[in-house]
């Protein structure tokens, strides 16, 4: 399953290092953040429940980028 | 301002110039420009608050950093650089860095929030409402997201058509440049189909919605467009893993250059009178690593290259042509080899009456009697014949129609018994008929029992085909191949007309992939092959080419779904030009990361030399952005390509 999540970020290497934070969580198969439209695509692995995925997501981009936003 | 600025950025903005307004004078003081007499001290104090006030979000990150055990943040970097220049003295330095590093960071969130906006000015297709008429005549407006499908809306002259849908009241002339980049009106009437993102231009007209908002052609275009910023080129996957190992590797480059060399000039003693000491010869080098770590910040290449991508593709979408990601922009600039498929593509894909060949009577005469023959037929012949008189045949002179199928009809018109047929029905008929050499299907046509001359029908050439294929060649494709279904010698027509060497003719679909696998198995490396076809029965083939293109794609599907570019008109000239962006684009990207890295290198050496203060070293690290930014702007500009 693929999702689309608006994000805030300041600086193009941030949205990159999100981006890497995302792939790590348990349970996203693959993730791409783009720093031009803001907008964070996460395909989901199957039988995982998005929602509660997109907490980790959340913050480990948090984690990893101090100054960003995932709404979800 | 408050619509060049959003609320963070005029935090920003109002920081720094309090800080700059503390800076200035301190500054002049530190040097010795102005004489106070303020103690040392005191003027320490005084200069750590411009540097609190612009840097202290940025101290705040770099702890968290810290926390996180993620060091190389530039953030952490920049901290570490601006303290180590105040400890060794160099306040004026120290807070300058910081100061600057934060004008960089403002110009470059209001640059890129600027040309976000510009691109997504050129994609302003979403519609904002929808007119819902109610009995007693007056309009709601609706949000569009709420309108079901089959649901009457009403368009007003110079409102956006919001969802896709048939007139059924009303004439007017609508404007479909935001889709296809052609802006000449276009005349609706009633059982016309609108596209939602045209706009309407004359006349009120009420339309019945054959589609819901997200399913409309508005909508599903800006998903697309929005949607290609996630299909990253190899110059962006190139610049991220750029990114992950430069800023380590100036880190740890700084550290050396922080220890070795003094450790080395201290111990062996070389070269160590030239410092007039061992504090200074410490301090000389820590400053270089601290102008060192300013360099170290790679966002100004992050940044340049999707940039670059993004407005290249928002500049073609604006131009008709949607690019469903940055990886297709960029091997569309390696296009070589591009094959066209032949009806709808290179030929209009409907018959026309392409020429009449008549004797004794005149063409108009022949035009007007043929299409009253087949007045009452719905067949594309009957419908080219119609068109190609131009007039509406009158049914009330048309008597006695008889039809002899496989052969033609024979009718009266005017009192004339007028036959309209294959050669088979001349035959039947025992009239002596002329044969046409043209390709195509012929009409022959006989009046009272005398043979009347014949009209040739045939799928017509578009009219910018021959043009499109010079074009192509000026692009620098190498080889142009022409596919077809059709037969052998309608396609070798075709291909003269057009100025083509190689067609292959009489192709199954399956038969197509395999020519293209042979082709791209001929294209050597590094050159892409692309495919143009109308989308309707090509999708297993432009999935097999490099880069798929649809053309003429507006409100299809199953086109949009299998290309990976799709022309929302179906002019070939557009295939030149999507090269042509590309070109500019790629060449932008490649200007951008030569130029960047050439400058942060340069940087790199001379502070290291001990040549470049940190001041140059900020001064070179906003600047490469602000450039970098600029130039990638200029992908946009592809007008006039």
């Amino acid at each position: 399953m693929k999702k689309s999540y608006k994000i805030e970020v300041d600086c193009a290497n941030c949205a990159n290092l999100m981006e890497e934070a995302a792939k790590k969580t348990p349970g996203v198969k693959d993730c791409t953040v783009s720093f031009m439209t803001l907008k964070m695509k996460v395909e989901f692995d199957e039988g995982t429940d998005p929602a509660q995925v997109m907490q980790d997501v959340r913050a480990n981009c948090k984690k990893a980028e101090a100054d960003c936003e995932v709404y979800l | 301002m408050s619509d060049v600025f959003n609320k963070k950025q005029r935090d920003l903005l109002v920081r720094i110039v309090i800080a700059a307004a503390f800076f200035i004078p301190l500054w002049l003081i530190s040097e010795g420009i102005v004489e106070t007499g303020l103690p040392k001290w005191a003027l320490f104090m005084l200069f750590l608050i411009p540097y609190l006030t612009v840097g202290y979000d940025i101290l705040k990150k770099a702890f968290h950093g810290i926390r996180n055990r993620r060091v190389f943040d530039e953030c952490f970097l920049m901290t570490i650089a601006t303290i180590g220049a105040i400890a060794l003295g160099e306040w004026g330095e120290g807070v300058a860095v910081m100061l600057l590093y934060q004008v960089g960071e403002l110009f470059q969130s209001v640059a890129v929030g600027k040309s976000r906006r510009n691109i997504s000015e050129l994609m302003d297709i979403r519609p904002d409402y929808a007119n819902i008429p109610s009995d007693d005549g007056t309009l709601t407006r609706v949000d569009p997201d709420d309108v079901e499908p089959d649901t009457e809306i009403v368009v007003k002259p110079g409102e956006r058509v919001p969802i896709d849908g048939v007139v059924v009241e009303g004439t007017s002339s609508v404007n479909t440049g935001a889709l296809t980049g052609e802006s000449a009106p276009v005349d609706i009437g009633p059982g016309d189909r609108v596209l939602s993102g045209s706009i309407n231009i004359s006349g009120l007209i009420k339309l019945r919605t054959t589609a819901s908002f997200d399913e409309s052609t508005a909508s599903r275009i800006l998903e697309l467009v929005e949607n290609a910023a996630s299909n990253k080129s190899q110059s962006e996957n190139f610049i991220v893993r750029f990114a992950r190992v430069y800023t380590p590797f100036v880190c740890y480059a700084a550290l050396a250059l922080a220890v070795l060399p003094p450790l080395f000039i201290w111990i062996t003693g070389v070269g160590l009178a030239g410092y007039g000491g061992i504090g200074a010869l410490w301090r000389s080098w820590l400053m270089r690593a601290c102008a060192f770590l300013v360099i170290s910040c790679p966002c100004a290449i992050v940044i340049s290259v999707p940039l670059s991508f993004f407005a290249g593709i928002g500049g073609a979408s604006s131009q008709g042509i949607l690019i469903k990601g940055s990886n297709y922009l960029e091997a569309l600039a390696q296009v070589r080899t591009v094959a066209f498929d032949k009806t709808g593509t290179i030929t209009k894909g409907s018959f026309e009456v392409t020429a009449v060949h008549h004797n004794p009577i005149e063409a108009e005469r022949l035009l007007e009697l043929a299409a009253h023959a087949e007045c009452h037929s719905s067949h594309p012949i009957a419908l080219s014949l119609a068109k190609a008189y131009g007039k509406k045949p009158d049914p009330s002179r048309v008597h006695g129609l008889e039809e002899l199928s496989g052969h033609g009809v024979i009718a009266q018109i005017d009192g004339m018994e007028v036959a309209v047929g294959n050669e088979r029905l001349m035959t039947r008929l025992g009239v002596p008929f002329i044969p046409c050499h043209h390709t195509g299907t012929v009409i022959h046509m006989a009046v009272d029992g005398a043979y009347a001359g014949h009209i040739v029908i045939d799928d017509a050439l578009k009219e910018q085909s021959r043009d499109a294929m010079q074009a192509l060649k000026r692009a620098g494709v190498e080889k142009v191949v022409m596919l077809t279904g059709d037969r052998e010698a309608a396609a070798a027509r075709v291909a003269r007309d057009v100025g083509l060497t190689e067609y292959h003719a009489e192709l199954l679909p399956q038969d197509k992939v395999a020519c293209v696998e042979k082709l791209l198995s001929e294209s050597g490396n590094g050159k892409k092959l692309a495919f143009v076809g109308d989308g309707i029965n090509d999708a297993p083939v432009l999935a097999r080419a490099d880069i798929g293109i649809a053309m003429g794609a507006l409100g299809s599907d199953a086109a949009i779904e299998a290309a990976d570019i799709v022309l929302m008109d179906d002019d070939p000239m557009k295939i030149a030009k999507a090269i042509r962006i590309s070109r500019k684009c790629l060449s932008i990207v490649r200007q951008n990361i030569v130029f960047a890295l050439g400058v942060k290198a340069i940087c790199l050496i001379l502070s290291a030399a001990g040549l470049a203060n940190m001041w140059l070293a900020i001064g070179a690290d906003v600047g490469v952005m602000i450039l970098a930014v600029l130039n990638a702007m200029r992908c946009l500009g592809v007008r006039k390509l």
